[in-house]
């Protein structure tokens, strides 16, 4: 499956409700359990020219979930191995989150195979970037789906 | 646990030692922003460091560990977080965790059939002056010394048979 090789990126990238909000004003929720990734991902969406307005962070799931209660955001990058809650499971949830309808997800993984890829996007997921990936490949994975040619 | 077994005499059969040295080389490339190259196995990291390690379940079960000097793991950390992590020792095993993590993915990604049938645990880390550890994973075992600005990184992935 090619798209597994090159790192996935859907045919079609449906706009989401960020291209109300200007691309300076970016709110993106980071899930993973790993602080340094929280990082790691940040830095790559500035790096990708994604002006965030603000970063709010979760180490699992269910922390996502709480977080989107309290306020809304326009992207999500999110891990799949993750305790209490992993990514798949996460994004299953997502539509019972009013705050999070029709926010896009983009998966960022170790987790490469076509198994995971489609269970990703049957859950909704709009993008899939493979562990280890370049400012690059967040570029061109994340920018189409917040609604900006990449 | 039922094993992929046409993998497993895959594992007997090829040498998978060049597969994950460059699945190192790749993640220390992209996300450490630093290259790594194998040294000779004379090189071995100082007592009183990190190991982390990931299990691998599936087709292909085992473990994989990454080993290392403080001081080694704590520039592992700078260069991926940068010289604001200070002292933190939680920062610095996360990012060795996260980095056995990415190895042992990309290996079994680029191992395609490993790749659909593998899962992989949430990393470890042990530190500390004083440890051994113990796998029970008892067949084959694939190791390298990696050279980080000249610090030797030991790491290994052991398989069950």
């Amino acid at each position: 499956m090619k798209a597994i090789e090159d790192g996935f990126r859907p045919a079609t990238h449906r706009r989401s409700h960020v291209s109300v909000r200007t691309m300076e004003h970016i709110r993106a929720l980071i899930v993973d359990d790993s602080s340094v990734m929280r990082k790691i991902v940040e830095r790559s969406l500035r790096q990708a020219g994604v002006e965030l307005d603000k970063v709010v962070e979760a180490g699992n799931g269910a922390e996502a979930l709480a977080a989107l209660g309290k306020e809304p955001v326009d992207l999500i990058l999110c891990d799949i191995n993750m305790p209490v809650m992993d990514g798949l499971e996460f994004v299953k949830q997502l539509p019972t989150v009013e705050n999070a309808k029709g926010v896009p997800v983009v998966m960022i993984t170790t987790e490469g195979s076509e198994n995971h890829v489609v269970q990703a996007l049957s859950a909704g997921a709009k993008g899939y970037i493979r562990k280890p990936f370049t400012p690059e490949q967040v570029k061109e994975h994340v920018l189409p789906v917040v609604g900006r040619k990449s | 646990m039922s094993t992929d077994t046409s993998l497993l005499t895959r594992s007997h059969q090829e040498n998978w030692l060049p597969v994950l040295e460059l699945a190192i080389e790749e993640v220390f490339e992209i996300m450490v922003g630093q290259r790594v190259k194998p040294a000779p196995k004379t090189e071995s990291p100082q007592p009183g460091g990190f190991t982390a390690m990931v299990g691998i379940a599936g087709a292909l079960c085992g473990i994989l560990t990454i080993s290392c000097s403080k001081k080694t793991a704590r520039e592992v950390a700078v260069c991926m977080l940068g010289p604001e992590i200070g002292d933190s020792e939680e920062q610095v095993s996360d990012a060795l965790g996260e980095v056995c993590n990415m190895i042992a993915g990309n290996f079994k990604n680029k191992l395609s059939s490993a790749s659909q049938s593998c899962m992989l645990s949430v990393p470890t880390v042990i530190k500390g002056e004083e440890y051994s550890y113990r796998s029970l994973a008892d067949g084959e075992v694939l190791d390298t010394v990696m050279l980080f600005s000249d610090a030797p990184l030991l790491v290994c992935l052991q398989l069950h048979s």
